[in-house]
């Protein structure tokens, strides 16, 4: 079994469910024109990430490995849920804003992908420490991503303005093919600081 | 002549050195590369046995490019010092237009080669690989493709984005996807619409602006006057925007300094006649196809005048706009067009179509043909895919009937 703060650690940076795993980029591209949508839904993944890991890891000795994928399903389609009605009742507008995003949670692969990968296979302390860690890491990118495109496009951050009324604002980084040149790049420098390629 | 040569010769030798490994300046050999075989004859010859020796590398196949697009320039230049006069309604002769003009554009060229420059040096100095000619070109194709109007910095910022995100992401030159100088227009468009598109492409001078005639003619209602006439009203008529004394990106609105320019490109063998020939064959084919297109449509219901833009005769989508500056000088772009003559073909016809298109058919965007040759950029490695495989099957199919024959 993997050491504790490796798994933490890991999708931080060198397993990074975005960057690295090119899981869940649908929702980074659609929620971080902003950065307090792209901090909802950062708290969001993080929640059904770890919750998800725990449940299915305490389950994962009494599903039939026939249809585990469909227990999982239920699992985190449940939690999506869960957290989808909360954000509606105490924090509405960002719930409007975020949209159908939310729901979505439960097609992000990164969810699927740790229960499937991690939660099957590991006890539930470590299952959840695994959702932390993919949580997290997700959130990194989200927020990074965010704050450029908030910054750049309409020149604020959380909505207050910090650069200069007479700054243009950028265009390209309002529509979401900005965030795909962003994360691109945050690529290109991650892997030129980590030297890590997956190519050969 | 010769002493000239000679000085410059000594000097190089003697600071060769400096440069070289272990020399004081080792980190800055790509400046110093870049400086030799621009002014010299690179001393180095290719070794081995099969090697094609031809006196055309690179440097001379780029500053062919280069030669060619100098009537664009002068004519943007002219343009430019006109525009600026006919809005001040200042009296005006031949030199003082000129001067205004060059006043004008300029700065914007030096921007885009200094700013870009910049990153060239600092990725060939970080990558350690020569400093590569493709910039001449590059540095020169994208401020002709920028109105007149457009603020310094966004030209920097522009062509910096090109030149790091179109190209050396990739892996420098030969490597990139999208044609570099178009990647930094695309960026300029998006990021700054308004001062890219439509109303202001006009004089530089504050306050002045006019449509383009692509502009009239996109957001032309119809009103009791067929498209050609509308324009016509306007000073736009198919001799005027042929000649191309009017609002516009700097190189593009005279289709006869493109046309100089083509002949070029093509009596030289740089610039592909296959794409430039596919290209406009595409372009009438579909202006032709949007004549037949009904003056009104159902739609929801409704019967709704469909764009009054589908009337225009083909042959003015020559004229208006980039379109010939395009297929001339960005998509016979040899590292992102179809490499295959089949595929040359089939890439130039379909930037034509597209350009149509995207005019006529959206609303949003009243010129295609940026958009059409990037859209065909990241197309083209798979026309060319899909052509060789063609021909493989072909001589496959071919040699088959040949041995059947036989036994």
């Amino acid at each position: 079994m993997p050491a504790i703060n490796k798994i933490v650690l890991d999708p931080l940076s060198d397993n990074n469910p975005i960057t690295v795993q090119m899981l869940g980029i649908c929702s980074a591209l659609a929620v971080t024109a902003q950065l307090p949508t792209a901090f909802t839904m950062s708290i969001a993944v993080t929640l059904v990430l770890c919750a998800s890991n725990t449940i299915i890891s305490l389950l994962r000795n009494v599903i039939p490995p026939k249809i585990r994928m469909i227990v999982q399903m239920v699992v985190i389609a449940s939690l999506v849920i869960l957290v989808d009605q909360c954000l509606k009742a105490f924090a509405y507008e960002i719930s409007k804003q975020l949209s159908v995003f939310v729901g979505l949670i439960i097609t992000n692969c990164i969810v699927m992908g740790r229960a499937e990968a991690f939660a099957m296979a590991n006890p539930p302390k470590e299952s959840f420490l695994d959702g932390l860690g993919n949580g997290l890491g997700y959130s990194a990118i989200l927020i990074i991503v965010a704050f450029v495109r908030e910054l750049l496009g309409a020149g604020s951050l959380f909505g207050k303005q910090v650069l200069p009324d007479s700054y243009p604002g950028n265009g390209l980084m309002v529509i979401a093919p900005g965030a795909f040149v962003i994360i691109g790049l945050l690529i290109w420098l991650q892997r030129s600081i980590t030297k890590k390629y997956e190519e050969a | 002549m010769k002493d000239i040569k000679k000085l410059i010769e000594e000097k190089h030798d003697s600071v060769r050195s400096l440069f070289e490994k272990g020399g004081k300046f080792e980190k800055w050999y790509p400046l110093f590369e870049a400086q030799d075989t621009f002014a010299l004859t690179p001393p180095d010859t290719t070794k081995g046995m099969t090697h094609v020796r031809d006196a055309v590398d690179l440097k001379r196949v780029m500053f062919t490019v280069v030669v060619a697009l100098i009537p664009c320039l002068l004519w943007g230049m002219f343009n430019a010092g006109s525009m600026y006069y006919q809005h001040s309604g200042l009296e005006t002769n031949l030199f003082a237009t000129m001067f205004r003009g060059a006043w004008i554009v300029m700065p914007i060229v030096l921007v885009s080669y200094i700013a870009g420059g910049i990153w060239e040096v600092a990725f060939a100095v970080i990558r350690k690989h020569e400093i590569n000619e493709g910039f001449l070109v590059t540095g020169l194709l994208f401020p002709l493709t920028l109105p007149p109007t457009i603020a310094l910095w966004q030209v920097a910022v522009g062509i910096s984005f090109g030149v790091v995100v179109g190209k050396e992401v990739f892996g420098g030159t030969g490597f990139n996807i999208l044609n570099p100088a178009l990647t930094a227009r695309a960026y300029l468009f998006f990021a700054h619409a308004k001062d890219m598109t439509g109303e202001v492409w006009a004089a530089a001078k504050d306050g002045a602006t006019g449509a383009t005639p692509l502009g009239l003619g996109a957001s032309f209602g119809g009103e009791g006057l067929n498209v050609t006439d509308a324009l016509a009203d306007r000073g736009f008529t198919f001799g005027s925007m042929l000649w191309g004394l009017e609002p516009g990106s700097i190189g593009e609105t005279s289709a006869i300094a493109v046309l100089i320019g083509a002949a070029i490109l093509i009596i030289s063998g740089v610039g592909s006649w296959r794409i430039m020939a596919g290209g406009c064959a595409g372009l009438a084919a579909a202006g032709v196809l949007m004549n037949l297109l009904p003056a009104e449509v159902m739609f929801e219901g409704e019967m709704v005048k469909a764009t009054t833009w589908t009337n225009i005769p083909f042959f003015y989508h020559f004229v208006m706009g980039s379109f010939l500056f395009g297929i001339v000088f960005m998509a016979t772009d040899p590292v992102s067009a179809a490499a295959t003559n089949t595929g040359k073909w089939i890439y130039g016809v379909l930037i034509g179509v597209v350009t149509v298109l995207v005019r006529v058919l959206n609303p949003g965007f009243p010129e295609g043909v940026m958009l059409a040759i990037l859209f065909m950029n990241v197309m083209a490695p798979m026309i060319d895919y899909y052509v060789v495989q063609a021909h493989i099957k072909n001589r496959n199919a071919n040699l088959r009937k040949f041995t059947y024959a036989k036994g």
